[in-house]
Parts: structure tokens; C-alpha cells; sequence
């Protein structure tokens, strides 16, 4: 069956619309990540031009986010308290990288500067968790006790707040600077920025694994409304059908995720991830190492 | 004098002009592009009218479909540092979004140069690039690119023997509109050719627009576009939230 889309002007099957907004909503309630940097350039594989799928991505995410927020809001495994705070600084990163976009821009390079992006934190991030969440798992395994509370330089911060969803007792300060450097890069990258989100509330913040999902979701939908109101009153590129289609696989998808992620142990879910965000990087580091076949290409958007 | 002149023009070149006219006509003229719109066929045909005889020599027939056109930004990868990254562009200053050419025969052989120059009848000629930038020298190359890239989405397309003609009179061909057409006004030209020469040309538009849905959707995002993002944010939020609840009502 297929759909023309009446802002990306392409023709498409739903049925691969229907299935890639599955995927990503499967993703999105097993790991809490928004899965923008999946959507995204799955859609531009599928022949969507990159403005209308960066901004139709961010609208999926919000519908897959409610989706599962709603799903962990059930079980109480949200901190809206944090989700807020980190929110807060989320905005302000936000509005930040917006200005930095813009500015990279000018210099003629964006391209080059995502993609380097893209291949430098998920490579980072999920070589890191990898590593970790494998060491855990064989600690684990020992059935050792694990140190519950580790007492780093971020507890001796003032402005001390609690959180009692997440049993922490910190200061204010790194989850602003945390919420504030994701939303720097997620302005930057065009994502909701999940998944340098829920391994920065993990290893930075000291978080508990099943509460960090659902705080995550709850703040991407913010930044993903926002990103996605932003994208269609000024560069008109949301795409309502596309969007339509993706959000239909992707509610689904979400539910599906959280009830895997019950069933699925918290190490286990950290290794997937990991691998997950690493053959991602992989992808896009083979494509800036790997002479393309077709060195030309025309820049669509170019008109805007 | 000077109207002398011109009838005196008229009355020379008219005659020229008028001998072979086109009456032609399109199984369509106007495309509506429906939710479901997966591409549309277009049967161009027509005949040859003449005041005279049959004039000797062979007549043949070029007939072109063109989409909308637009400026566009071709890029080119280089390596740099081991990183094969965007470094040349070239902004080509008109190039259809669609371009489709039916002849009757080899094109070089019915046709001249300077009438294709003239007319901007083939591909190549159907782009127009003037200014590129003094430092790329081979800007040739790019909007070669550009048609590569078309023709493998078969958005251009030169098609020689597609044009059929019967008795120098009647002629046909068949058009393949693909799924991912832009909206506009499609131009089409049927162009006589004899010597290689153009003798007559015919013109015709053809109207491709969205309809019902997909028009409304695209005049709102366009005209206030404030609401459309509310409505995309709306209708995300509703369908996450109602996923939700179905799924806790399959669950009890």
C-alpha cells in the first residue's frame, strides 16, 4: 500500500513506515532512549530528504515517549522531580545548541560535524557501557553485593535536593550541567538525546538502572515537543503522515518494549544498548572511512 | 515602412511556418496526487495538419515532459584526513524536477545542435549552469552528477524510438510519471522536426496538484504553520497516550 506524503512529496509503503515506527518504539520502551538517531537515518535510507526526516523523527519521539512515560508512570519507576531538573538544564542546552547549529552553519561544515558527533559520543558512550554493564554482569554472576551507595566528588556539591524516586540525596548542579550538555548536543544532532541521557544518569548521577528509563523518556518528550514545534514553524518540514504512520508502529512498539524490559535483567539491558549504540557508530564511521559510490550528491533543503 | 516590413517578414516566413501545424492531445491534462497516489501514466498523441502535400524528406517528432524546476546545490566528497567529507559545491541555476524526452529517432541524427541549443531540448541542455565558482574547473562534472542521480530515480529520461509515428501523420507516446512527483505545472512540447530542423513546436500544460488531504495538510503547514506543529504535537501526545490505555485494557 502506498502513501504520498504530502510535505516530503515521496512516495512510500506503510508498511515499512508502520515497521521502522515498531522498531524504533520497541527501542524506545526497552531502553528509554527517544531513538532519533535510529528513526532518522533510517528514514533518509528509505529516500525521505534529511529536513523533513530530522524534524517528522522528533514528532514520532514525542508519541513514543508519552507512550511509554505513561507505561513506567503505571509502575512509579519515573522521577519527575529529576526528570524536571534535568529538564531545566535541557532547555537552556537546548536553546544553546540551537545558536551553535546555526553558527556551524555559517562556517559550511554541519554535515561533517554531526556525523563526527554521531561517531565520536555513541562510539564513547557505548564502548563505556559495554564495558561497565559486561563487568557488572560477571560480578553479578559471582553474586557479590553490589556497593549501593558510591560516594564521588558529585555528592559533596551544595544545593543539596532529594530524590526519593531514585533514593539520592545530591546536589542540584550535575543534573542541571548533565540536562544542560545533552541538550546542547541534542540541538546539535537533531536527537532527544536518550542516549547519552540514560548512560549520564547512570554513571554520573548514580541513578538505579530501572528508575533512569522512565526519567529519561519524561524529559525527552519536552525536548522533543519542543524540537518538533520549532522545526514546523520555521522550516515547515514536519511531515503529519509520515509522522502519522511511524507514531502508529511506534505506540505500539513502546508498549511492547516495556513489558520486554520487565522481563529483561538490568545488565543484560545495559549490554544491548551498548551494542546497540556501538553498531550505530560503526555504520557511520564506514561511511566517512569508505570511498561512497556516488562521490556527488544533491543537497536537498538547499532551496529552503 | 516599418509595417512593410513585417508583413513583408510574415509574408515570407509564415508560410514556412504554417505548413506543418500540430494538433495534438493528452490523455490527461491535470494529475490529482491523492494519499494513495503511486505514480500516473500520460498518453501524449496527436496528428500532423497540412495545407500542401506531403513535403519530401523524413519528418520526425521530439516530445518533452517538464517538471517544475528549481536551483539546486550539487555536492562533491573528497578525502580529507581519511574522512570522505563534503568539500566542493556547485549551484546549478535551473534544473527540472522532472524531465522526460520521447523522440522517433537517434536523437544526434534527427536534430541539430544549435536547435537543441536553441530550443533546450536534450538533457543536458534542459539545465542551465552558468556560474560556477572560479576554483572548480571541471563544473561539468556535477551537473553530469546531477543527471546520474535523476535518471537512477527515474526522474529524467531520454527514450529514442518511443515516439511512434504513422504515415508522417499520426503519432503517440506513452509517459511514466513516478510515485515521487513534485507538484506544478508540467510543460509539454512536441516539437516537427525536418533536416534536423525545427518546423513546428506545440505546447501544452499539464496540471499536477495535491488534492484533499494532502492539500489541506500542505496549505496548513505553509499558511500557519504555529498550528500545524500544536496539531503534529497534539496527535503524537494523543496516540501515546491512547496506546497506553489500550494496552493496560488488553492487559486486565
Amino acid at each position: 500500500m502506498q502513501f504520498y506524503l504530502p510535505i516530503a512529496e515521496v512516495s512510500v509503503n506503510a508498511f515499512v513506515l508502520f515497521g521502522l515506527g515498531g522498531i524504533v518504539g520497541i527501542l524506545s520502551g526497552l531502553f528509554g532512549v527517544g531513538g532519533g538517531f535510529i528513526i532518522t537515518p533510517l528514514l533518509f535510507f528509505i529516500g525521505i530528504p534529511p529536513t523533513v526526516a530530522v524534524a517528522t523523527g522528533a514528532n514520532q519521539v514525542v508519541a513514543s515517549s508519552v507512550s511509554g512515560v505513561l507505561a513506567h508512570l503505571k509502575r512509579k519507576t519515573v522521577d519527575i522531580r529529576m526528570g524536571t531538573v534535568l529538564l531545566a538544564g535541557g532547555m537552556a542546552g537546548s536553546a544553546f545548541g540551537i545558536w551553535l547549529f546555526n553558527y556551524l552553519s555559517r562556517l559550511g561544515q554541519i554535515d561533517l560535524t554531526v556525523q563526527l558527533a554521531y561517531v565520536l559520543f555513541l562510539g564513547t558512550v557505548g564502548a563505556m557501557m559495554l564495558q561497565e554493564s559486561l563487568r557488572a554482569l560477571r560480578r553479578s554472576k559471582r553474586s557479590a553485593p553490589i556497593k549501593r551507595h558510591q560516594h564521588m566528588w558529585v555528592h559533596k556539591l551544595p544545593f543539596k535536593m532529594k530524590f526519593r524516586t531514585s533514593g539520592l540525596y545530591i546536589s542540584v548542579i550535575p543534573p542541571l550541567l548533565v540536562g544542560f550538555f545533552v541538550g546542547v548536543l541534542a540541538a546539535v544532532m537533531g536527537v532527544g538525546g536518550g542516549f547519552l541521557m540514560v548512560p549520564a544518569m547512570i554513571y554520573i548521577l548514580g541513578m538505579p538502572t530501572k528508575v533512569v528509563v522512565g526519567t529519561s523518556l519524561f524529559q525527552i518528550i519536552f525536548v522533543a515537543a519542543f524540537t518538533t514545534f520549532m522545526h514546523a514553524w520555521t522550516n515547515q518540514s514536519v511531515d503529519l503522515m509520515l509522522a502519522l504512520m511511524l507514531i502508529l508502529g511506534g505506540v505500539i512498539g513502546a508498549q511492547i518494549g516495556a513489558q520486554l524490559a520487565l522481563r529483561l535483567r538490568a545488565e543484560h539491558l545495559r549490554v544491548l544498548l551498548a551494542l546497540l549504540v556501538l553498531s550505530v557508530a560503526g555504520k557511520l564511521a564506514f561511511d566517512l572511512l569508505v570511498r561512497p559510490d556516488e562521490l556527488y550528491s544533491i543537497a536537498v533543503g538547499s532551496r529552503a | 515602412m516599418k509595417r512593410f516590413i513585417i508583413a513583408a517578414f510574415l509574408a515570407f516566413a509564415g508560410p514556412v511556418l504554417a505548413e506543418e501545424d500540430v494538433v495534438a492531445g493528452l490523455s490527461q491534462d491535470r494529475i490529482d496526487i491523492t494519499a494513495n497516489f503511486d505514480g500516473s501514466d500520460i498518453l501524449i498523441y496527436g496528428a500532423v495538419k497540412r495545407d500542401a502535400p506531403v513535403p519530401p524528406g523524413a519528418l520526425d517528432v521530439i516530445i518533452t515532459l517538464e517538471g517544475p524546476g528549481e536551483a539546486e546545490v550539487v555536492r562533491r566528497k573528497a578525502r580529507v584526513l581519511g574522512l570522505w567529507i563534503n568539500t566542493d559545491k556547485v549551484v546549478i541555476d535551473r534544473a527540472p524536477s522532472f524531465y522526460a524526452v520521447a523522440t522517433t529517432g537517434a536523437f544526434s541524427e534527427i536534430i541539430s545542435d544549435t536547435e537543441d541549443l536553441r530550443h533546450a531540448i536534450s538533457i543536458p541542455r534542459a539545465i542551465r549552469s552558468v556560474g560556477a565558482p572560479q576554483t572548480i574547473q571541471d563544473s561539468q562534472t556535477f551537473t553530469e552528477a546531477l543527471i546520474r542521480i535523476r535518471e537512477a530515480r527515474h526522474l529524467y529520461s531520454l527514450d529514442q524510438y518511443a515516439v511512434r509515428l504513422t504515415d508522417q501523420t499520426l503519432f503517440r507516446a506513452d509517459f511514466d510519471l513516478p510515485a515521487n512527483l513534485v507538484e506544478g505545472n508540467y510543460k509539454t512540447r512536441i516539437f516537427l522536426l525536418r533536416d534536423k530542423r525545427v518546423v513546428n513546436l506545440y505546447e501544452k500544460t499539464i496540471f499536477v496538484r495535491k488534492v484533499g488531504l494532502e492539500r489541506w495538510l500542505f496549505n496548513l503547514s505553509r499558511q500557519q504553520p504555529a498550528a500545524y506543529g500544536l496539531l503534529a504535537l497534539v496527535i503524537a501526545a494523543l496516540a501515546g497516550w491512547g496506546a497506553s490505555a489500550g494496552f493496560r485494557l488488553l492487559r486486565r
